[in-house]
Parts: structure tokens; sequence; C-alpha cells
């Protein structure tokens, strides 16, 4: 379980977030929407050990900022906004990376399932540095897999943070990859994900966090807090809500004001 | 075959481990050619199959072949394979870290703030109570090379990065001031010698191995042997640093106690290389470098065969120094800037097509 408690965090001199209390369970998917800027990679920063933070926030009963980073490590894996990688290693080395010590017996194995899980069978062998960028986007998502592979283990869930894990991505591969982290959620693992495709977020996520100017505007089931008005305030331009697709919310950006 | 220590995964086509366990051992036997001709090549005419032959028969070696072999010869080869390997390994240390393939203890001028530290005792151990220098003794050059060298690479890794990036222009350039000042002070001390002060600081900086001995070789091994050892244990967490600081450690890594480590290292290889052999530039450039290429940027395979490499390139050059000019010898620093600096050039060409520094 996640639990965060007034949480406040600053970045060079200035109060980025405030007062963001929020909770999130294992076995959920949770999506952080907001608009840019509104402070939705600070607070994943603060949540993953980056950053500094005031208030409280644990994971598993662990306090964020007060346990050994190979502790954190063996209970969530995390994927950055970007990554640049400074030397040429191959896609199936990158993937290794993720792995920790007890599971690295079957190492080829798991990077191999790892990476055609996200639609990368076959291209072990490549310089990263030569794939795409939606396709290096989608091995560094593998190697978060394989960091916390199973979903759950002897000593509880286990969690992925991901800021915008298909933001690089087409149509077909973010529905790839959203439907991987839906069935971790479902085998009893824990997801938060920052996302702006709020259509995506509506479909998959169980909780929706809305932020805007560093603080949680509005949080709850995805019909809870996609509403006109809530998304007319936060991003600041008209969006029709419909109920269409029986899913859930279904939200058509209208192209002039209403 | 050697079981090494990562050979234990399975072998795949996706996995260059394979390749470097094989580069490993190619590495070893170059290791003993090497050494065996280079013991065989000096001003003196000392054929090491005669020697061995001799050894063979039962006759023993003659006293002065046994003077040439074991106090010249030997220390050596002995040195030129433990500066080579630090050279090497401080290099690749010093890339891990900083997270790019230019960093070199020589070029950043890491290797300028030990030669300070290093021309520092000479000049200075004069002052010291004659007691106490005498306690020091040996190790006082070696000790205050390391001393430098870990000033210069703290410095230089606050000056160049910011939030776990570097920055190749800010690193190379924060390199030329370090080497600037250094070089300067270095001059200023030089010019307080006195002369024996003088003939120390003039052999020590021609950068040779022509002083080779076993007491030098004494001085410096404590510096150097804990890197060759325990540099592998960083191996995992330097891999990891490549994704930067904050995803190093979401993968469980304790980046400042990986940092503090990969900066000792770097201070302790270059400072002992540096004192025992002045300055040697461009081996922990080119060694490492070529290595990538070869079996890819891992660490667990890079660092110890650097290690390996280094050395037998050193010891080689060492040889084309002392042969080429044959009486003379020319100072090793020469040989490998001559091999080094065109490969340096050539990374530079290859990464400006990616995108620029
Ligand atoms: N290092 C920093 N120093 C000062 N302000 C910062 C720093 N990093 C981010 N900020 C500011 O904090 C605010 C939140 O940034 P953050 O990166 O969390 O936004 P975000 O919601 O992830 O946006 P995006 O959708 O563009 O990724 C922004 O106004 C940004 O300008
Ligand atoms: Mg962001």
């Amino acid at each position: 379980m996640l639990t965060v408690q007034n949480l406040t965090a600053r970045l060079s001199g200035r109060t980025i977030l405030q007062g963001i209390t929020m909770s999130a369970h294992a076995g959920t998917l949770t999506a952080i929407v907001g608009p840019n800027g509104s402070g939705k990679t600070t607070l994943l920063r603060a949540l993953t050990g980056d950053l500094p933070y005031g208030g409280a926030a644990s994971l598993n009963g662990h306090e964020l900022n007060a346990t050994h980073p190979r502790k954190m490590a063996a209970i969530r894996a995390v994927l950055a906004q970007s990554t640049h990688l400074a030397f040429p290693f191959t896609v199936a080395e990158v993937v290794r990376l993720g792995l920790t010590a007890s599971v690295q017996m079957h190492a080829t194995d798991l990077t191999a399932r790892a990476l055609a899980e996200v639609g990368l069978a076959g291209y072990g062998p490549r310089d990263i540095q030569t794939l795409s960028g939606g396709e290096q986007a989608r091995v560094h998502m593998a190697r978060v897999l394989v960091q916390v592979w199973e979903p759950v283990t002897d000593n509880g869930p286990r969690w992925l943070f991901l800021d915008e894990p298909v933001a690089a991505l087409d149509i077909g591969h973010q529905l790839t990859v959203m439907r991987i982290t839906r069935s971790y959620a479902d085998s009893g693992g824990g997801v938060v994900a920052v996302m702006h495709d709020l259509n995506l977020s509506a479909m998959f996520a169980d909780r929706i966090a809305l932020m805007l100017d560093g603080s949680i505007l509005s949080q709850g089931r995805p019909a809870e807090v996609l509403t006109d008005t809530n998304l007319a305030q936060t991003y600041g331009c008209p969006v029709r809500v419909n109920a269409v697709p029986e899913q859930g919310p279904w939200l058509v950006p209208q192209a002039t004001a209403i | 075959m050697v079981a090494l220590p990562w050979h234990k995964t399975s072998p795949q086509e996706d996995d260059r481990s394979v390749g470097a366990a094989q580069t490993t051992r190619t590495l070893l036997g170059l290791l003993v050619v090497v050494s065996i001709l280079s013991l065989g090549t000096g001003a003196a005419g000392l054929s090491v199959f005669d020697a061995a032959r001799d050894l063979v028969s039962g006759e023993g070696l003659s006293v002065r072949d046994r003077v040439i072999l074991m106090d010249i010869r030997l220390p050596r080869l002995a040195m030129g394979l433990m500066i080579g390997a630090a050279l090497a390994l401080s290099g690749a240390l010093m890339q891990g870290l900083f997270r790019n393939p230019l960093a070199d203890p020589g070029i950043v001028g890491v290797g300028a703030g030990a030669g300070l530290g290093a021309v520092l005792a000479i000049v200075l151990a004069g002052l010291l109570p004659t007691g106490l220098a005498v306690l020091i003794g040996a190790h006082l050059v070696p000790v205050a090379a390391f001393l430098g060298g870990w000033a210069s690479t703290l410095l230089l890794y606050r000056v160049a990065t910011r939030g776990g990036q570097t920055s190749v222009a800010t690193m190379l350039l924060a390199g030329i001031a370090l080497g600037a000042l250094a070089g300067a002070l270095t001059g200023m001390l030089v010019y307080m010698a006195d002369d024996r002060q003088l003939r120390d600081l003039t052999f020590w900086n021609m950068g040779s191995l022509a002083g080779a001995s076993w007491s030098k070789l004494a001085a410096s091994l404590p510096l150097i042997l804990p890197v060759l050892l325990l540099s592998p244990l960083l191996a995992r967490g330097l891999n990891a640093l490549a994704l930067g600081e904050a995803q190093a450690a979401h993968l469980g890594i304790h980046v400042e106690t990986v940092k503090r480590l990969a900066i000792l290292g770097v201070a302790a290889a270059a400072g002992a290389a540096v004192a025992v052999a002045g300055g040697i530039g461009f081996v922990g450039i080119v060694v490492p470098h070529l290595l990538r290429l070869a079996t890819g940027p891992d660490h667990r395979y890079l660092l110890p065969n650097a290690a390996l490499l280094g050395a037998s390139l050193l010891v080689g050059a060492d040889m084309v120094a002392r042969v080429i000019v044959s009486p003379a010898e020319l100072p090793i620093g020469i040989v490998t800037a001559t091999m080094g600096a065109p490969v340096f050039l050539w990374i530079l060409l290859k990464r400006r097509g990616l995108g620029g520094l």
C-alpha cells in the first residue's frame, strides 16, 4: 500500500508540491494526470526516492526517504520520463540491468520474455542506441518489468512507478503497454502511472489523481474525476466527456470554445 | 579453461559474456607472450631462451645474467605491468563515473593533480623531521600523488556534473584549467627546489620506466593492488550509473558509495602510476575504448580486461621505447601518446556524428 500524507517538495528553493495526500492499494492501477508543469514528475520523483520531501510517504510500510535503495529496489521499479544511456549497451544488456541477484538464474529466459511482452522479441543483440525512440522506451519498460517480475512475493506486493510509459508509443504499443500494467495490477501488484492520455487513463485506471499547480485537484474513480468542469478548469480548454463506450468516460477535445 | 567469476551464466547469443571471457583468455595469453619478449629485450645481450636453457640444464645463471634479469629486467617488467594495468583501470573507472568515454585522468587534469602532489612531496620532504621522513620513506611520493589525484577528481566531478549528468564540454574545459593550475604550481615548486631535488624531479618527470626497482614497486603496490582487486565490486554500480544517478538508485545502487569508491579508485590508480612513472598519457583512454568496441561496455568484463590489456600495452610500449632508438631510450610517454592521441581524435570525430558533445 502506498500512503502519502500532506507531502510537500521543493526544487531550487521553489515549493513545487503542496499538501499532497493520496493512497494507492496493491492490485490497482492509479493514473496521475494533469497539465504540463503541474508536478506529476516531481511527485513521482518524491515517491521514488529522488527528491527529499516534507510530510510522510510510505510504501508497504517503509518510509520512502528512510529506506535503503536496495530494499526499495526489491519492491518497486521505476520508469523515468526519459533515459539517456551513456554507453552502447545491447538491448539485452539494458534489460538485464533490471535483474536483481535473486532471479539471476533464469536471466536469459526472463530477458527474452520481457522483450517479447513489449513487442521486441529478437531485439536482444541490437545496440540500443540504434533503436527508434519508441523502441528504446519499450526496452526500458522491459527492464523495469524484469526488476519486479512477480507482482507478489513473500514480502508482499510489488510496484511499478511509471512516468509517461506510453508517451512515445504508437497506438498499438500504447495498448500493449497499458495491458501489461493492467494485468500486473490484476495479479496483485500495484501500478502508479503518470499519464497524458486521458482516454487510456479512463480505460485502464482504477483511480485517477488530477493534478494542478502542485496539488491534487480531484481524485477518485475515472468517472468522478474526469468531468467537463474539472477538465476545463485544469487544462484550460473545453473537453466534452461522453459515456459512449461502456468501459468508462470517453473524451472528445473540442475545437471551439463551449 | 580458467573459471572466472562471471562465467556462471549459460552461453546465449544475445550475451557478450562469452566473447568477453574469450577475450580475457586471449589477453592473458598476450600478457605472457609480451612479458617473455620484454624479459629478452634490453641493451645487454641476454636472451630469455638462453637463460631458460641454463636454468633447465642445471648450470644455473651466471652472476651477470642473474643481475640483469633479477635487478633490471624483472622489476622493469613488473612495474610496466602494474602501471599499465593501473592506467587503463583508472581510465575505465573514470569513464564509468563520468558516464563518458572521453574521461581520462591524463586528459582532464587528474594526472597533473597527482603530479603536483608528487612534486610537492619531493620538494617538501626535506622539511620533514628526519625521523618521520625515514618512517614514511618511499611511500611519501605515491601517497602524495594519490592525495593530489583524489583532490582533483573530486573537484572535477563537482564542477562538471549537475544532477548526475556530466557535461563533456565542462569536463574537458575544467580539466584544462585544472591541468594548467597544477602545472603552474608544479613549476613554482620546481623553481624552489635545490639541486638534489631537481635531479629527482627531472628523473621522475620523464615518464619512463627506466628507474624501475623493487623498492619503487613496493612503494606503490599498496595503492594499486586494492584497486585491481576491488574494482570488480564496482562493476554493477557503474553499469547502473550509465542510466543516470536517479535510475541507478532505483535499481538499488547506493550511488554515493559507488561514486566515492570510484573516485578513490581513480585517484589511487592514477596517483600511483604518476608517482612512479611520471606522465604516461592515453593508455587510460585507448584501452577501454578498444575493449568496448570488442566486447561492449559492461564493466564486469571491461574492468578486468582493461587491466590485462593495459598491462600488455604498456610493456609493449616500453619495449618499443627501448628498441627504437637503441642503445638510447625514448620516454615511454612519447610512445603512448603517439599511439593514443590519434585514437582520442578518432573517438571525437565519431561522436560528432552522434549529435555532437
Ligand atoms: N529543478 C527544478 N527547479 C525548479 N523548478 C523545477 C525543477 N524541475 C521542475 N520544476 C518545475 O516544477 C514544476 C513541475 O514540474 P514537473 O516536471 O513535475 O511537471 P510535470 O507535471 O511532470 O510536467 P510534464 O507533463 O511536462 O512532464 C514545473 O513548473 C517545473 O518548471
Ligand atoms: Mg513529467
